[in-house]
């Protein structure tokens, strides 16, 4: 009872964050909007018991890609400030297509025999475990695991280099023309 | 009494009793003892906040030779009332054009972010946190901290609060890599991101394993809260005073009672990881004396921080960043590399064989990292003492050169 209450509350948050995220003119607010949302996401792991998915979203989400976001907005000229219009010209169009694509997923949802199964009972206590060994098994997730690790590494490798630009440098680092005082 | 100090749920258990005999249904009652738990989590350390006030500033007045605060009650107990007073009592000033939500949500966010630790640390037996993501939970609930920083810079409205709450949350994304890579020790030789088993692990405390990583760990807590050798985030010189320049009365008071119990968490963690947590004679047995423990290891470790906030100077940024970055973070990820390795082989050897193990390697990591550091050091350009130095010399115009076939 009190977690169908807690999901209906956080379901109303989440869905007028939303509406702020994607309306609001101050790009900073919205940002703020589409942090509620990503949190209330978490919350929702969180009362399906993944509690390692919550803390990931948190983390990653928030923590991470959020902030970039800010930063990125607080570096643009107008600061978080845009008078644009707020909607493409294209808009009904745009309705029709995402009404339609959710109102057939929402169809296909309500008559899938998965939803009405209940859940599986007590969650493994040990669970975070049996996740961290399935990535590193071979019979389980360790290419795909070991191939984002690539990626990673790719982007992590090009934005050195485009924060490089190419400079020469000798020694620990860049030395300076006054030398010394550092 | 002695049933309580054996096992404290018996406290719990008796509220519920007390709520089911006035007629309240199961499901309500569990809601409101876990309010209550709440209430108590987040009032307790708030409380215990007007006394580190109390002591921090007698502490800091100690080493730089003065009495602090010694006219309101008894060694001036009763001053940070006074203060908290006088914080009541000041104009709430919010300034022309700020973000309001934004501006009054910063210094709730900063307080809640610090508040939001406390719930995962294991208290005692049995007590308190038993989160079996409890590490990655205290990752999480960090980041709150970040995002009331950078409110409190944007909302108000000032270039300099602005800039403040760049350099700040620069400086916390970067010291937050090396803890998260120090953090990884102590989960791989408890074996569990749980702090409950962390601590039920150290048969002999992590410090003796790792003290390295417990030193890392210290330092880069420190950076978090923004304590004094990394305290850019109010250098009154540069830019005026931080983020936090546009808030006054209780606003302004919140940020400051954040940091102060941030400090305080800061100990109690360090504790946790690695001093043992609970862990002492008779802790097993009664749960209740594990919390005594814990808060005077805490206390302690406290105590080392605030030493450190009254003896250390201000670092500058880009010495930060640095020092964060090629010294701390490659530091960080070998000993993670190290221990893990070194735990494969020596994991059976029994507790000792196996701690001594790790401190030997912990001993030749800091060696050749002296080592390093002094190669490194020993090519810098360093200004000749005692010469001379020109406030202002001729520089050699440097031409752009044009890009001539590369």
């Amino acid at each position: 009872m009190v977690t169908t209450f807690l999901f209906g509350l956080i379901a109303l948050i989440m869905v007028l964050a939303a509406l702020v995220a994607v309306t609001n003119r101050n790009l900073v607010r919205a940002t703020m909007g589409l942090v509620l949302v990503l949190f209330g996401n978490a919350v929702l792991f969180v009362l399906l018991e993944a509690y390692f998915l919550a803390m990931a979203q948190i983390i990653i989400y928030i923590g991470a890609i959020a902030i970039l976001i800010v930063f990125a907005i607080m570096l643009t000229r107008h600061v978080g400030e845009d008078w644009g219009p707020a909607f493409h010209r294209a808009w009904p169009w745009a309705l029709v297509i995402a009404g339609g694509l959710g109102g057939a997923l929402l169809f296909w949802m309500v008559r899938w025999p998965g939803g009405q199964n209940t859940p599986a009972g007590q969650v493994d206590p040990n669970y975070v475990q049996a996740l961290g060994q399935a990535l590193v098994n071979p019979q389980g997730y360790v290419v795909p695991f070991e191939v984002a690790s690539v990626l990673l590494l790719a982007a992590l490798i090009g934005a050195i280099y485009v924060a490089w630009g190419g400079r020469r440098v000798k020694g620990p680092y860049p030395q300076r023309a006054e030398g010394g005082e550092r | 009494m002695g049933a309580f100090l054996r096992d404290p749920s018996v406290l719990v258990e008796w509220l519920r009793a007390l709520l089911m005999s006035w007629g309240l249904s199961a499901g309500l009652t569990e809601l409101v003892l876990y309010l209550l738990g709440g209430f108590a989590l987040a009032t307790g350390p708030m409380l215990w906040v007007i006394f580190l006030i109390w002591f921090e500033r007698k502490a800091v007045a100690r080493f730089q030779d003065r009495l602090g605060p010694n006219r309101v009650g008894k060694f001036g107990l009763l001053q940070p009332f006074a203060d908290v007073l006088k914080l009541m009592t000041k104009e709430d000033i919010i300034p022309e054009g700020a973000d309001k939500p934004l501006y009054w949500a910063a210094p709730i966010l900063s307080v809640a972010g610090v508040l939001l630790l406390w719930p995962a640390i294991p208290l005692g037996l049995g007590i308190g946190g038993n989160l079996n993501v409890g590490v990655l939970y205290l990752i999480a609930a960090g980041t709150l901290g970040i995002f009331a920083i950078l409110l409190a810079g944007w909302s108000s409205n000032n270039k300099y609060a602005l800039l403040a709450a760049f350099r700040t949350v620069a400086q916390l994304v970067s010291y937050e890599v090396p803890m998260v890579l120090v953090l990884l020790l102590p989960v791989l030789l408890a074996r569990s991101l749980n702090l409950q088993d962390i601590v039920q692990a150290q048969d002999v405390w992590f410090v003796v394993y790792v003290p390295l990583a417990a030193l890392i760990f210290l330092i880069v807590s420190i950076a978090e809260v923004g304590r004094t050798p990394f305290d850019l985030l109010e250098a009154e010189s540069e830019i005026i005073a931080g983020f936090h320049i546009e808030y006054s009365g209780m606003k302004f008071a919140m940020f400051f009672a954040g940091e102060f119990l941030h400090a305080f968490t800061i100990g109690i963690l360090t504790a946790v990881f690695f001093l043992g947590g609970w862990r002492g004679p008779g802790a097993d047995i009664y749960p209740v004396l594990g919390i005594l423990y814990l808060w005077l290891k805490g206390f302690l470790v406290y105590f080392v921080v605030v030493w450190i906030r009254a003896t250390h100077p201000r670092i500058r940024i880009d010495h930060m960043l640095n020092f964060s970055w090629k010294f701390l973070t490659p530091l960080a990820l070998t000993l993670v590399t190290v221990g893990a390795v070194l735990d494969k082989v020596v994991v059976g050897w029994g507790v000792w064989p196996r701690a001594l193990a790790h401190l030997a390697s912990n001993v030749v990591v800091a060696l050749v990292t002296l080592q390093l550091v002094r190669a490194w050091a020993r090519r810098l350009p360093r200004p000749k003492v005692g010469e001379p130095r020109p406030v202002a010399r001729p520089q050699p115009q440097t031409q752009p050169q044009p890009a001539s076939g590369d």
